[in-house]
Order: structure tokens, then sequence, then C-alpha cells
């Protein structure tokens, strides 16, 4: 006996419904749908807006199916009522229907936020068909603004793009997708798409939608912006579409609530598909709803199934964004993270695991390994053996547990090694075979890990396979006995992750202290304040004491106290001020510096705000002698009075020495600027040095004169002042970005490579980041310590909290 | 017990020193967390170093001088280094910092 089965829309749920309970058979199906057609695949409504699919490609079921199987399509109308008790549907035509069973499939409902304007012309979601039409009919040139970053949003305005049409995107959250997405895989994304051409502004408030006669004109974001558009597209998420069943009387959460069988608080009616809630959770990705419709149609044929939520995943549609990301990648306590690192070739891949399972994956670039990792979180395999090589993916796993020794070994030989630079597995053993026997050697004649030094494990494990026994891997030597990681581990972590704070580092790195200790909280301040100078705050209480008290302890506990003196140029007033503070605070030597400057040595601390005062109201500032900083530009007087001078070398240290000062650095920083190769500014054994020539400036770095002796080399050679200025502020921020806190820069250099070094500062494109990222840093960094901390509340800490010399200690 | 009144926990800074004078020497009094105190002689055994500038990580302090590290619980050197800083009673009280001024005065006699 055939018996009645209504179906209350028909989307993706529900044509994989009707298909599977026509092939069983025993049902007349009725099927509703508000939309004006039979299902298609509502997914691949982004290829259809970019353009590379048209509809007719995209519908999965068309009028021969539904009539071949016997369908009863009502499309284009509505469902106005249920009647439980009676067992019957309304239509919008007024027509009553009977059903033995009904399942509801309405879908949801875009959310649209009420701005101020949201119901003008002109101001859509993107759901539907009809929505989908509405973007493909602007022109090129048009302009549209989508509010939402997520998913949909994405896809909207990636494909309105394509289209030619300027777009904007408005997210509300830090960065893109960040249900689907961590920090790291959000900015890669953002940096893709920006690239293309794609406007997009994170963080941002959306605060009302202004028209003209009816028609949307703008949108105006929370701090004023104007945002003109010809379309504004709203995806900032959907929710079930309950509206029906609620005045039907079914039960009804965030969804329609349904059991393990489909079944709604009335055992006639089902649900199923993004209007349900099952088990406290909705569902918006098709996967899951699939497996419901599966559960229903077996229910309906009277055979055994249960629906279980399985773990999702999510792939970006959009051509030339490679994303994926699957289950669980929050952070926490007892989650551990692996996180592999391409920069040169823009891949991020992280891991999330727990108790020895994986949960999570986000992987950008490069997602082939996507389906693999997306079994193992569904299946919830034991990853440990496999752990060393698990981000590798499945070509790195052999039956039996391999060692990561094996893993490199098994690579052929094309396998990239080094994404920096280019160089594959063959390139490296033939450099070793051919006599590249250590680490240093191998980087000199292939560039591999010369670069951010991620390979670097890699190359070291190649080499012990091509040299067997005849190679002993170094041991890395951890910062301090709080962690068992090395300073460039941590820079790293610091940027990929990223960690932005103290505490994020101690806990997602796992010190083994509750707050570090002298050795390394010095150097994990730095790296945090150079990585993110914008979100990190300077520590003073984890700076050692000269930088904290901005002087010199001295042996006996008292400060030197060295103003600068720029370029090593003074005026009489300077050195009356300063010969007024030596006696106004005692000062017992007076001593000039190499660094051509006076220090006042033997200074109380608690004198040091007071004469700090004193040099502050002389024009003067702090010349930096104790920090891991700028410490001078030593200079010879050049053309002013020199006659063999071949450029203004004393301008120019000046004008060095006021860009730089403030900054924060690895370790101290020396410049010196010579005005003709005699060199009398000793410029060719400090850190970065110039020697002016008359066809210009010849840059060279990486000198030392103190424990060890080291002439410069060459970085480059430039024509113009502006030019050498640019350049040394490109080499400065590179070192800040790159080296081991109380790296030297010859000593980083030497780990690094000068070519490496050159090639960066040498390319232009990379040079005016450099210079950019070194002015945002000095926005914030580049102010005098010495008045923010006379300043009454700040000079406070000088003093004693408490002076009992006087009360008796009775 | 002489319990005197020195000033507020807020007033030193988190994971740092402040120093109070007496007729004796200062005293540094430590801020490890944010309620929990210790007052120590402001004196490295080993030159003599200002204890109130070193940098302040778990419940020890380690000297500017020559990074001696000392337990600010018990005034213990630690590691290798043999030696021991004087420790004084300090509470927190209604929001006050109280040090203990007979102990401070034994110091006298001692």
């Amino acid at each position: 006996m055939t018996r009645n089965l209504i179906i209350i829309g028909a989307g993706m749920a529900a044509g994989r419904l009707v298909e599977l309970v026509t092939e069983a058979g025993g049902w007349h199906i009725t099927l509703f749908n508000a939309e004006p057609r039979g299902t298609y695949n509502r997914i691949m409504l982004s290829p259809v807006l970019s353009g590379e699919k048209t509809y007719s490609e995209i519908v999965t079921h068309d009028d021969g199916f539904y009539a071949e199987r016997g369908v009863a399509c009502r499309f284009g109308e509505r469902v106005t009522r249920i009647d439980r008790e009676a067992r019957t549907v309304t239509g919008a035509s007024g027509d009553v229907l009977p059903y033995d069973k009904l399942v509801i499939a309405t879908g949801s409902e875009p959310f649209i936020i009420p701005l101020p304007g949201h119901d003008l012309d002109g101001v859509i979601a993107y759901r539907d068909l009809e929505d989908t039409e509405r973007m493909m009919g602007l022109a090129a040139g048009q302009r549209a603004v989508v509010i939402g970053g997520g998913l949909l949003g994405l896809e909207a305005a990636a494909g309105l793009h394509a289209r030619g049409v300027s777009v904007t995107v408005v997210h509300l959250m830090g960065h893109l997708m960040e249900r689907q997405l961590d920090e790291a895989a959000g900015y890669l994304l953002r940096r893709e798409l920006v690239g293309r051409g794609i406007d997009i502004r994170c963080s941002a408030n959306s605060k009302e939608i202004k028209g003209k006669d009816g028609k949307v004109q703008a949108l105006i974001l929370e701090d004023g912006t104007e945002l003109p558009c010809d379309l504004l597209v709203m995806a900032v998420g959907i929710r079930p579409s309950t509206g029906l069943a609620k005045a039907a009387g079914l039960a009804v959460g965030r969804g329609v609530h349904v059991d393990d069988q489909m079944l709604t608080s009335d055992a006639d009616v089902l649900a199923i598909g993004e209007c349900v809630e099952h088990g406290g959770q909705v569902f918006g990705l098709v996967a899951p709803l699939y497996d419901q419709a599966k559960v229903a149609a077996a229910v309906l044929t009277g055979a055994e199934a249960a629906f279980v939520n399985r773990e999702t995943a999510t792939k970006l549609k959009v051509t030339g964004c490679d994303l994926f990301s699957a289950g669980d990648f929050a952070e926490g306590e007892d989650r551990e993270d692996i996180v592999f690192r391409d920069p040169g070739r823009g891949i991020y891949k992280r891991l999330v695991l727990r108790d020895n399972r994986l949960i999570g994956a986000v992987m950008y670039g490069d997602t082939g390994d996507g389906g693999w990792f997306h079994g193992l979180i569904k299946d919830a395999t034991d990853v440990s053996e496999m752990r060393d090589t698990l981000i590798f993916g499945p070509s790195f796993q052999g039956g039996a547990a391999l060692d990561p020794m094996a893993a490199v070994a098994a690579l052929p030989a094309d396998a990239e090694i080094c994404g920096c630079n280019g160089v594959c597995k063959g390139q490296i053993t033939t450099a070793i075979e051919g006599g590249a026997g250590t680490l240093d050697a191998v980087r000199a004649t292939t560039k591999a890990s010369a670069s951010c030094g991620t390979c670097t494990g890699l190359v070291e494990q190649l080499l012990a396979v091509t040299l067997g026994e005849a190679f002993v891997l170094p041991t890395a030597k951890p910062i301090c006995g709080c962690t068992d990681l090395t300073h460039e581990d941590v820079r790293r972590l610091i940027k990929s992750k990223p960690l932005k704070s103290q505490p994020a580092v101690w806990q997602e790195l796992g010190w083994s202290t509750p707050n570090g200790c002298h050795v390394c909280r010095p150097a994990i301040n730095f790296y945090l304040l150079a990585d993110w100078p914008l979100e990190y705050r300077d520590d003073p209480q984890s700076r050692f004491v000269n930088e904290r008290r901005h002087a010199n302890i001295q042996k006996d506990g008292t400060f030197s106290v060295v103003p600068r003196m720029w370029g090593g140029i003074t005026t009489p007033d300077e050195l009356r001020a300063i010969a007024d503070a030596a006696d106004k605070y005692k000062v017992p030597t007076v001593k000039v510096t190499g660094g051509q400057r006076i220090d006042l040595l033997g200074v109380r601390g608690v004198d040091l705000p007071a004469i700090w005062a004193d040099l502050n109201r002389a024009g003067m500032v702090s010349g930096h002698a104790y920090s891991k900083g700028l410490r001078t530009v030593k200079t010879c007087v050049g053309t002013d009075h020199c006659r063999f001078g071949t450029q203004d070398s004393t301008g120019l240290g000046i004008k060095l020495e006021k860009a730089l000062w403030g900054s924060w650095t690895p370790h101290k920083v020396k410049l010196a600027v010579s005005g003709c190769p005699r060199n009398c500014a000793e410029a060719t054994c400090k850190d970065l040095g110039i020697v002016c020539v008359d066809s210009g400036f010849e840059i060279s770095v990486g000198g030392a004169a103190g424990m060890d002796v080291k002439e410069t080399e060459p970085l480059g050679k430039v024509a113009t002042e502006a030019e050498a200025v640019e350049w040394t502020i490109a080499f400065v921020q590179l070192y800040r970005e790159n080296a081991k806190y109380l790296d030297r820069p010859y000593k980083w250099i030497a780990k690094v490579g000068l070519d490496w070094v050159q090639a960066r500062v040498g390319d232009a494109e990379e040079r005016a980041r450099l210079v950019a990222a070194f002015a945002l840093s000095q926005s914030i960094y580049q102010r005098d310590p010495w008045a923010d901390l006379a300043a009454p509340e700040a000079a406070r800490g000088f003093a004693p909290l408490a002076d009992l010399t006087l009360e008796a200690a009775e | 017990m002489n319990w005197i009144d020195i000033g507020t926990p807020e007033d030193i800074p988190l994971r740092g020193a402040r120093v109070v004078k007496t007729r004796l020497g200062c005293v540094a009094v430590f801020r490890p967390a944010a309620d929990e105190v210790y007052a120590l002689a402001d004196r490295c055994p080993h030159k003599g170093g200002p204890l109130s500038e070193g940098i302040v990580h778990g419940r020890a302090v380690t000297c500017p001088l020559h990074n001696w590290v000392f337990s600010l619980e018990t005034g213990a050197a630690q590691g290798a280094d043999a030696g021991q800083v004087e420790t004084y009673p300090l509470r927190i009280e209604g929001g006050r910092l109280l040090l203990d001024g007979a102990k401070l005065a034994l110091r006298g006699a001692a």
C-alpha cells in the first residue's frame, strides 16, 4: 500500500532523501519548495557567481528526475500550516494535503543584521539563486560591499571580484574565517585576497546603511568610514528556519529538535537538514545533512539507523586559495600543536593533538593531505607512533613506525627541502657528497636552510643520512633551564603560533618555571616587542637593571649617566649643563667615551630622575649607553671642515642617529660614518659602518672591536644619502626580526650568511617592508626614557618605599 | 613583634622590588606575585650587589651584578653558590604592608 509522504523544502538534504526513498519505494511523495525550482547544489553557487560554472551545471535533480520517480512537485509554493491533529499540510494555494509521514526540511534563513537601512533595495543575503543572480547583475567597475568574512562572505567577495566588481569585505572579527581558521592561516588568506585586489577590513563594525530613493548607497562603519556601494551583501550567518515547526507546536530550540532517528517530538514528523538541532548542535555543512537524509530514508522504509554527528571539514571554494580546516583547533591547556611553516611558499599547517589523538587540522597553501588528516580525526587514531613525521602526511608513514631519519631517507631526490631558496633534496645530497660535511657548508654551497631556518632540522637529517656515523648531529642548546627550546625555536614559534604575551609563551611552549628566569625573560621580552610592536608592551621587570633604570649600574651600586650627543656634535650650552649637573649631583668621575660623548659616573640611584630632568631641560635625551639598542653613531667631520672629506659624514651620522635612537635590538648596535676612505671614524669595525666616497656610500656590516675583533664585510654601495639611511634602517630591522637575543650582528650574520642579508636588504620590496616595519616600531618605542621616568609618578619608583632611618626601631 | 606600616603592595611593581631605608642599610621588599611579598636585606653576600635591582622570577631574585640567585622565602643562595641573605617578617593586612620592626632592631644588635 502506498502511503503519503510530504516533504517541505527541496534543498540538498531533501534532494538526497527523495532519491533514497524513491529507490526503496512504498511512498507517494509530494515535494514543496518555496524556491521556484527543484534541488540544486547550493554549495556550487560560488562557482556560478564567479562564472566558472553555469546554473544548469549545478542542478542535481531536474524535471525529468521528478517525473520519472513520480514525485508531485509544488515548486514556488510555500507551506503555510501544518495540522498535526488532522495530519495535513496547507499550501499557499489553499490546497490541504493529507500525510502519513511528514518531513520538515525547511533549511535555514540568512541572518540579516538589523542595521538602519537594512531594508533598502540592493541589500541582499547570499543564500539562493536569486541572490546569486542579483550579484551577477552587477557590471564590471560597479562596487559591492560584503559584510562578513566567513566562508560564504569570502566566496561572494571572490566571485564578485572575478566579475570585475570592486569589492570591500567588512569583518567584525580580527581575522578572516575565525570559526574555521586560526589567526596565522587567516592572515595568509587575507594576504592572498588583498593581493588580488579585494579590500579587506577586519575588526570593522558596521553602523548603518545609507541610501537614496530607497536604494543602497553606502555602508557607514562605526569609525565613520563610508564605503560606497551599488550592492550590499550580508553574509553573516544563517539560522535554522523553524517558524513552521514552531507554529505546529513541535519542540524547537535553536533548531527543530530531533532524536537519533531524525524524529521530532511528533513521531509522524521527521526533520532533516539545516533546520534541525541534534544533541545541541545545528548544521551548516553538507556532509552531516546527507547522513541525516540517509537515516530518515531508512526510518521511513522501516530499516534501523541512527544519526551520529561526525567531524566535518571545510574547504574554501575560491580558486587559488588552498585552504582546509577540520575538527577543533581552539587553544587549550590539554592540547599540543604541531606547526609547519614555509614562509617562502606561503604554506602553513597546524595539527592540534590531545591525548595523542589528532583533534583538529588547519592548512593553508598545501592541503593535499587534508583528507588523510580528516580521517585521523574522525577515527580518533592514536598518532603517538608517527607523531614526529605526522605533519608531512601519509606518504611519510609506512606500515611500521618510521623514524624521522627514515622519512628523510625515503624522500625522492626532487623533494623540496628549503622552500625559501627552492633547494631540493638531490642538490643537498650532491653537495654533501661533494664535501659539504657541515650545516654551514651545506648552507654556503646550496643556500638550503640559509634563510628562515625552518628546514634546518631536515638538512641536518640529510647530513646524517648521507654521511652516516661521520656526522654528529649538533645538540641544540636550549635558552635556559626553563625550556628545552632554542632561541631560534622560540623566535619562530612566537611568530608562527603566534604568541603575543609572556604568559602565552610560558604556557604554550611548556615553560617548566612559573614565569621564567633572569636568562630567558629579557630574551622573550625582546622577541615579543620586536615581533608585535602594537600588541605587546615592554615589561620593565623583564629587563636587566641597566635597561630598567636606564643607566649603567656600577660595581658600588651607583649609576652612570650618558646624554646623547648626535653624531658626536655638542655645544657650549650642552657642555655647561653637563658641568652644572656634575657639580650639583657631586659626580665623582666625568669621562669622555669611545663613542664621542660624555659619561657621568657615580650618580646615586635616587638622584637619577632629578639629573635627567636637569639634562632634559638643556635639550638632551638619554644616550642609551646602557641598552641593547642603538648606542652611538661615530662620525668624522666630513666635508664641513676636512680637506679630504667626500660627503657630509657628520650630517649623515646625525640623520642615522635621529632615525635609529630608542629602538631595541638583540644586542647593542654601534655605527660609524667616515667621510673618506682614510676612515677616521673607524667605521670598518662597527656593527654597521659607512665609508663615503666620491661616487656615494659604501655600507658594510658585521664588524666588531670587543672580545672579537672583526672587520666589516660589504653590504652594498648606494649613490645617495637617502638610500644610505634606508639600507641602514632595513639592515637594523632585519637584525631585529631574526637574530638571537645577545647575538651582535657579526654573530648573526655568520649564522644566516652575508649573502642572505645582502639579498634581503638589496631587494627593493623587502627593503621597503623592513623600513615600514621599523617605522611602526619606532612610532611606539622612540621616546626619551629619561623624560618618561623623570615624571613625578614614575620618579617615585626610584625613591625608597619607606624611610625608617628617622624612626627608632625600638 | 612591632609591625611598621611601610605602604601598600601596589606601590611595588609586580615581579619587582622597592627598598626601605633603615639606619643599618636597606631592606628590599619584593612582590613576586600580586598578593605575595617578601623582605630581604638589599645586599648580596657575594659582592654587595643591590638585590632590589635584580630580576624577580618564581620565588627568587637574581643579583644584578653577578647573577647569584636567592630564594625569597629563605634567603638562601640557589644552585652552586653558597650564601645567605637575612630575611624579615613582612605581611599584608587590610591592604597595607607591615614590616616587623623588632627583627630590624635585632639586626642592629647582631
